[in-house]
């Protein structure tokens, strides 16, 4: 036995998980503070989660430039790992922001509410830092389930049962095909690592002929797909965007869909290098159709929260250019847009917390009529955040799609771009319309009710001046977008 | 004799099975029972290869299936009952409010 | 004997499955599915892993299906009236058939890899089922197995809260 329990020893490896496991003990430690507190008082709370996400990400950082690998080839913490982990704690960071005053108005003070938040985020981090398909499964896993619960939080309120009860029947199911491609690569490659199968692959003398290795590459592939909400894994999106509370909402649309992006990307990248050409086609067919019907559904929406998640699922297609130009521009251009896109849509969201009514977000496009000139501060920074989203310079939206683009040209994918730009157009038109119903129109209401929240304007004005920088200086984050490529 | 590739088919029709009342049924608890179904058959998968394989990571990954499927279980069932409170039904039918 | 007894078992899993989806009432699906569980557990038997035949029957046939059959009586549902599909059965039908069509042909034309480990029946005998497990779980799989305690956290917290009237 002491044999058995050394060679457990040997593989530990702290190092390697000690961000997640920082959050981790904060959200336990949390849960316990929660017991003693009296009821309906979450602001401890809140502000304890911000303490971890920010010692997370200080312990992060100090990770940087220092790949650790442990656990028997089960979980590595590199640079790639390290920038997504900062971009999801980031996203966090701005959702419980905005959070406290929200559940507050909505009369759901729970506070294990950010707990929650933080083990999304752990299970975030275990999807970009596993090295084994069993350590990205569970991680999925917990990220999965606690935003199933996030989404139906508001369990008194019919839209939010609807949207949980969504989100879990086609996560579940999306669950069963994901599992099944791993199980049939496990069979091919003997083994659920990504650098095993890849070498398996490689020894192959004819590995894109056998159709198992085809047939659990696209079933992988759905799962991933379906958490980063490209079409035709994209249904479940609007629904359950529009009926989960407006900060989980923006969490969802940012922290998990870029962690599910580098798990896609260390899977598809290192253990199904030898498929490029295949995988490569068939992301670029994913690629066009999610941006288009993203784009063009969009335009024909009232609601502006069912708006912004058809936004995001073109988004996600933007982002897929990355994955079709296969390269390392392509790549650190997914990580640098991920980050790009975590300011600018969560500050999107953040305004739309502050002039949502209690109990129902009023949320259509003449609701927003007129916010311009009664709410100045909010107007402009919706503006700001809507002018990022559309990829117009000098905000960051621009330059996350202009290094994206940049490396679907440099892999040849001169159509592709094309495409891509035409659908940034495409998209000018459902953002434009949002700013002119916002300056242009009447006001109808006169959003006396709107409490400029202390916490949720630091959330806003974060998120501006992440847009704002990215937009201006992105060379210093590009660089480290570079290095973070394995 | 009994090959890898009997079980492998075999966990292919309870997979189909599976799928299949996924999208018909209309009552929550059914589907999610078809859910397992098709958890289930991957599971068969995986143990088959293992023992043709005749290394242990498929089984450790079954364990982590059933571990999920539980936890799933109680999250899932939580939110049919919440659903069922408001709403009064389990029929996937009653989603109204978000166009599905 | 083998292959009988896996034809017969096999037989039995797949009408209990197809029972499944097709019973009016939603606890004689359940009654299926628990026929169902258990065939696999037969099956776990014959490929030599019986700690997951135990384990198989405990939790999914014991704990899972207990929660849904509760959950069932709970909320008091009877049998379905007119119409228990939703839309386009004959479309699900075909589809479901034909991606197991697919699926037949790309497990029938692969090739799953030669073995790779050295765990053969005998050495499951001489070893013991369970042993293997803890050993291989407690020493290269220790991280999955620790993210799975934060799982089962996260769904106990999950179930409490949304299930608790009030807050």
């Amino acid at each position: 036995m002491e044999n058995l329990a050394q060679i457990a020893m040997e593989s530990v490896n702290f190092q390697a998980i000690m961000p997640s496991l920082v959050l981790c003990c904060f959200g336990m430690v949390l849960l316990l503070v929660s017991v003693f507190l009296e009821r309906g008082r979450t602001a401890p709370i809140c502000w304890l989660s911000i303490i971890g996400l920010v010692v997370t990400g200080i312990i992060s950082i100090n990770g940087w430039n220092d790949p650790q690998a442990g656990f028997a080839g089960g979980v590595v913490l590199d640079n790639f790992a390290t920038f997504f982990n900062l971009t999801c704690l980031i996203a966090a960071g701005l959702t419980i922001l905005m959070s406290d005053s929200y559940l507050h108005r909505e009369g759901y003070p729970v506070a294990e509410y950010y707990p929650l938040i933080l083990f999304t985020t752990a299970g975030a981090m275990w999807m970009a830092s596993g090295t084994d398909l069993m350590t990205i499964f569970l991680g999925l896993e917990v990220l999965s389930v606690s935003l199933y619960v996030l989404a139906g939080f508001f369990r008194g309120q019919l839209r939010s049962n609807e949207a949980g009860l969504k989100y879990f029947f086609l996560g579940a199911f999306s669950t069963g095909f994901m599992l099944y491609g791993v199980a049939l690569l496990y069979g091919v490659t003997g083994t659920t690592k990504v650098a095993g199968i890849a070498e398996a692959i490689r020894l192959m003398p004819d590995a894109s002929s056998n159709p198992m290795i085809i047939a659990g590459a696209i079933l992988l592939s759905i799962g991933f797909l379906f958490k980063i909400g490209a079409a035709p894994f994209h249904m479940w999106t609007p629904d359950v965007y529009q009926g989960a509370p407006t900060p989980i909402t923006a969490f969802m649309s940012a922290g998990p869909k870029a962690a599910a992006f580098a798990a896609f990307m260390r899977v598809t990248y290192i253990s199904l290098d030898s498929l490029q050409v295949d995988m490569s086609a068939m992301f670029w067919v994913l690629a066009v159709l999610t941006m288009t019907i993203g784009n063009f559904v969009a335009i024909a929406q009232k609601d502006v929260k069912r708006m912004l998640a058809f936004s995001s699922i073109s988004h996600a297609g933007y982002a897929l250019v990355g994955m079709v130009a296969w390269n390392e521009v392509g790549f650190s251009g997914i990580l640098f847009y991920m980050l790009v896109y975590t300011f600018m849509n969560i500050g999107a969201f953040a305004v739309l917390v502050l002039i949502g009514k209690q109990g129902e977000d009023n949320l259509t496009l003449d609701g927003m009529a007129g916010l311009g000139y009664k709410r100045p501060f909010l107007g402009v920074a919706m503006a700001i955040f809507l002018f990022s989203l559309m990829g117009l310079p000098p905000t960051a939206g621009f330059t996350g799609k202009f290094f994206i683009f940049a490396g679907a040209l440099k892999a040849g994918y001169v159509w592709l771009a094309i495409l891509g730009v035409l659908n940034s157009a495409v998209s000018l038109y459902y953002y434009l319309r949002v700013m002119v119903y916002m300056y242009f129109r009447d006001p109808v209401e006169d959003f006396s009710w709107v409490k400029m929240e202390m916490a949720t304007i630091v959330s806003i004005l974060i998120a501006i001046a992440g847009v704002l920088y990215l937009g201006v200086l992105p060379g210093p984050v590009m660089e480290l977008a570079k290095l973070s490529i394995f | 004799m009994i090959s890898v590739y009997h079980y492998m088919i075999l966990s292919a029709i309870l997979f189909a099975i599976g799928s299949f009342g996924v999208l018909t049924r209309k009552n929550m608890i059914v589907i999610f029972m078809c859910i397992e179904l098709m958890l289930n058959s991957v599971n068969l998968t995986f143990i088959a290869l293992s023992r043709h394989l005749g290394n242990m990571d498929g089984q450790i990954f079954v364990f982590f299936v059933m571990t999920v499927a539980a936890a799933e279980a109680a999250v899932g069932l939580a939110l049919i009952i919440a659903f069922y409170r408001n709403k009064e039904s389990i029929e996937v039918d009653d989603f109204r409010l978000l166009k599905w | 004997m083998e292959a009988m007894l896996f034809y017969l078992v096999a037989l039995v899993s797949v009408i209990s499955a197809f029972f499944v989806t097709k019973c009016r009432n939603p606890i004689n699906s359940a009654l299926c599915l628990v026929t169902t569980f258990l065939c696999l557990a037969v099956f776990y038997v014959m490929l030599q892993a019986p700690f997951m035949a135990a384990i198989q029957i405990m939790v999914y046939a014991g704990a899972i299906m207990v929660l849904i059959i509760f959950v069932i009586m709970l909320l008091n549902i009877g049998s379905v009236g007119k119409s228990r599909y939703t839309h386009g059965v004959a479309g699900a039908i075909v589809l479901s058939f034909l991606s197991f069509i697919v699926a037949a042909k790309f497990i029938a034309g692969g090739t799953v890899s030669k073995a790779v480990g050295d765990i053969s029946a005998e050495v499951v005998q001489s070893y013991g089922h369970t042993e293997l497990i803890g050993k291989a779980m407690f020493t290269e799989f220790l991280l999955p197995f620790e993210i799975a305690s934060i799982l089962l956290l996260v769904a106990i917290v999950g179930a409490v809260i949304l299930s608790k009237r009030k807050v």
